[in-house]
């Protein structure tokens, strides 16, 4: 009945809305505080020189490249998966969600070993007499992100084509419409209408990448902003030239995370991707075997690196240096720590915004879409520096910075399921008057279990695989797992490498899994 | 005593109003067309839509601001009356306590309540491995150790089928005079009206009439409740 609906509402919550809005107060403080002392610091600081302004054109150029050709890929393989039925089909769908927790640094190793001077493409290559592919540069930089993004947006597209009616496709097939009327009545209205936010929401993830430009960008020519901001740091200590490219990568961030989200709306994140619709229209041989070739390649694309990362870790993992166990127990800690974290954050503004509407703090949650790692750790660096040494902090302060960019992904599962919860015994509970603490304890928490499960194995295997503010705090005694490997990577010792990078896949792939696991053990009902 | 107090109710273009009391122990049923507000006229009673005018009073004490969990009120909805992640024991048990910290007392009045309902050893079990009807008896035992003195019911039973909706409405009926409480009860059926109400109210047209006897109101409806009825 409407007219319940609408009075419910005026009904206090079962929660006070205070934690939520607490948090939310906390995080924009945080990060409203950090932009003010980076633009403090870069106020006496002159203009952008050539060399940033390079680093400017080439962090735009690989976003936009990258977040094309991802898209351009895309569309043929997310065509390809939904007008087939396979065996594996849902098994490969899984797979595309698998590079989100997938460290970077890990994937490029993978990378390295087939694309790479001596990975077996080059190898393959050199047998027919040709030159090895160069992967250092904006070539590397572009194929590592559409290895990243080519699975999302894949994702993303998969759920445009799941949205149209599957009565449609049979009305056009009963009215005689062959694969090219269909493209044009039902597919290319639809890839109009999506397309432009996939392409926005990589755009805006390239544009804030920073392992993959630190390993295989560098140099005058392959530059990012985000790279610019720690060499600046790390290598001329000029904290003010580092402030004055953070105000420059927040604003830039900022502006693409807003028409990122205008562009693709608010929901669409892969429900029910597990359901091919019944086409008629592509049945003709020659449209079977260019499907079958593009899934396949698609596949073989992403499990390659993979592969390959498993194949020559396995070497090197039985005899990793000490320093490699060291930097993992660490990782665990960090991942612990940001996970805890994230929780804290992540739980009373998912009640909050659960209980009615909060536009503050829905932003709030979204902040870490727009932020920018490295300038948020440039702030914290300046925020820090006059009272502690920054470097004492380096593995909290990374557990915090990963915590608040899990956290729009966090709250974009919590966020449904607690208002489900709401809506179908928030009732119930005020009758028995089951309010705050109580509440939280015997309803709201059990029932959002799966979703803080997941939420948290997200966040753990994320922070876990971060390779980022870690590279501004760290001093010799201390590094993450991720920032070990590419430590020994920079001192060639590539088996070493190798082995600690299929311990890191290891340590990610279970924080995932346990923490996701344990959300869904004895769910009850 | 239940008293409504000049309570007036409005939302966009719905208006509700009304103006009566309730005598202790009485057996009341809510009828009259879809959309009149029948719904809106309990929840307002349990607290969950706050009137634009008007006082509700229980036995002279002021519940119009009370938290719905404040009130002498057993309530249960259309659906949802259990959690679904509690088994039946804890379910009952919410009812005693909203924190389950129950004493050994406590657990033994959740068994008892389980018994009366015939839901005896059951209460390890959770909502989903119960039949509809099974849930509704669960939700009943609660109410039960509630012991509260009004018992409000907005259509719980919809979904029954018709024999066991009648025999949930009867153990409606026992549980209330066995517990000296008064029924306050939404139905679109006139037959639940006969078989558990000793009065009526009408809700149609933005009013919601006094309650009056059940035999004499269906046996000869006013004019409102003519056209809801039927012919038939």
């Amino acid at each position: 009945m409407a007219e319940r609906a609408r009075s419910v509402n005026r009904v206090p919550p079962p929660v006070s809305p205070v934690g939520g809005i607490g948090a939310a107060v906390a995080i924009a403080a945080l990060m409203g505080l950090s932009v003010l002392a980076v633009i403090w610091r870069a106020g006496g600081v002159s203009g952008l020189t050539g060399a940033d302004w390079a680093a400017l054109r080439f962090t735009v150029m690989q976003a936009l490249l990258s977040s094309l050709l991802s898209v351009a890929l895309a569309i043929p393989v997310a065509r390809a998966l939904a007008r087939r039925r396979f065996f594996g089909r849902r098994a490969l769908i899984v797979l595309l969600g698998a590079p989100f927790i997938l460290p970077v640094i890990v994937a490029i190793l993978g990378l390295l070993a087939v694309f790479g001077r001596n990975g077996w493409l080059s190898v393959g290559l050199g047998v027919f007499g040709l030159e090895p592919i160069r992967i250092y540069g904006l070539h590397g930089v572009v194929l590592a992100h559409v290895f990243f993004n080519l699975p999302l947006a894949v994702r993303l597209l998969l759920q445009g084509w799941q949205d149209i009616p599957a009565e449609r496709f049979r009305l056009a097939a009963q009215l005689g419409a062959g694969p090219r009327d269909m493209l044009r009545l039902f597919e290319w209205p639809m890839l109009r209408r999506v397309a432009p936010g996939v392409a926005a929401v990589i755009f805006a993830i390239c544009l804030t990448s920073f392992a993959v430009a630190l390993t295989l960008g560098g140099g005058p020519r392959a530059t990012t902003l985000e790279l610019a901001i720690y060499q600046a740091f790390r290598f001329d200590f000029d904290l003010g030239r580092a402030a004055v490219l953070a105000v420059v990568q927040i604003g830039l961030a900022g502006a693409a995370a807003l028409l990122a989200l205008r562009l693709s709306g608010q929901d669409g994140f892969g429900a029910g991707l597990d359901r091919p619709v019944h086409r008629w229209d592509a049945q003709g041989g020659w449209l079977r075997a260019q499907d079958t070739a593009v899934i396949a390649a698609a596949a073989l694309f992403l499990c390659l690196p993979l592969l390959a990362v498993i194949l020559r870790g396995l070497p090197g993992l039985l005899d990793l240096p000490d320093a490699v166990w060291r930097a993992a127990l660490s990782s665990v800690w960090v991942a612990g720590l940001s996970t805890v974290l994230l929780l804290i954050l992540a739980l009373p503004m998912a009640a909050t915004l659960a209980g009615g509407r909060w536009l503050g703090v829905e932003m709030a949650g979204l902040l870490g879409l727009a932020a920018s790692p490295l300038a948020l750790g440039t702030g914290l660096f300046i925020l820090i520096h006059p009272f502690a040494n920054p470097a004492a902090l380096a593995l909290p302060l990374t557990a915090l910075v990963n915590a608040i960019m899990a956290l729009p992904f966090a709250l974009r599962s919590l966020v449904p399921a607690a208002r489900d919860v709401m809506q179908g015994q928030g009732r119930l509970a005020l009758a028995l008057d089951l309010r705050g603490w109580r509440f939280l304890r015997l309803v709201f928490l059990p029932r959002l279990r799966p979703q803080i499960g997941f939420a948290a194995g997200l966040t753990a295997a994320l922070s876990m695989g971060d390779l980022g503010v870690i590279t501004l705090f760290a001093d010799p005694e201390r590094a993450t797992l991720p920032l070990q490997i590419y430590r020994l990577m920079g001192a060639y010792r590539m088996e070493a490498a190798a082995g600690a990078a299929l311990l890191l896949l290891v340590l990610s792939l279970a924080a995932f899994w346990i923490c996701d696991r344990g959300g869904r053990g004895h769910a009850g009902a | 005593m239940l008293e409504l107090e000049a309570l007036r109710i409005a939302a966009g273009s719905f208006r509700l109003q009304a103006d009566f009391a309730l005598r202790d122990r009485a057996q009341v049923a809510v009828v009259g067309p879809s959309g009149a507000g029948k719904s809106t006229l309990v929840n307002a009673v349990a607290g969950f839509v706050p009137p634009d005018a008007g006082r509700i009073l229980w036995n002279g004490r002021d519940l119009t601001r009370a938290a719905p969990g404040q009130r002498p009120i057993a309530m249960l909805f259309q659906d949802g009356n259990l959690f679904p992640h509690l088994t039946l024991a804890q379910n009952v048990g919410l009812g005693l306590h909203p924190g389950l910290r129950l004493s050994r007392q406590d657990r033994a009045g959740v068994e008892q309540a389980l018994d009366r309902v015939g839901l005896a050893g059951l209460g390890a079990r959770r909502p989903a491995e119960l039949s509809g009807g099974q849930q509704s008896r669960a939700a009943l035992a609660r109410v039960l150790v509630q012991a509260r003195p009004l018992m409000v019911l907005d259509e719980p039973f919809a979904a029954l089928g018709p024999a066991l909706k009648a025999d949930m409405l009867d153990l409606v009926a026992e549980l209330a005079r066995e517990t000296a409480a008064s029924l306050l009860m939404v139905t679109h059926d006139p037959g639940d009206a006969r078989r558990v109400a000793d009065e009526v109210i009408v809700v149609a047209d933005g009013h919601a009439a006094p309650p009056a006897p059940t035999q004499a109101l269906l046996d000869h409806p006013p004019a409102a409740l003519r056209a809801y009825l039927g012919n038939g």
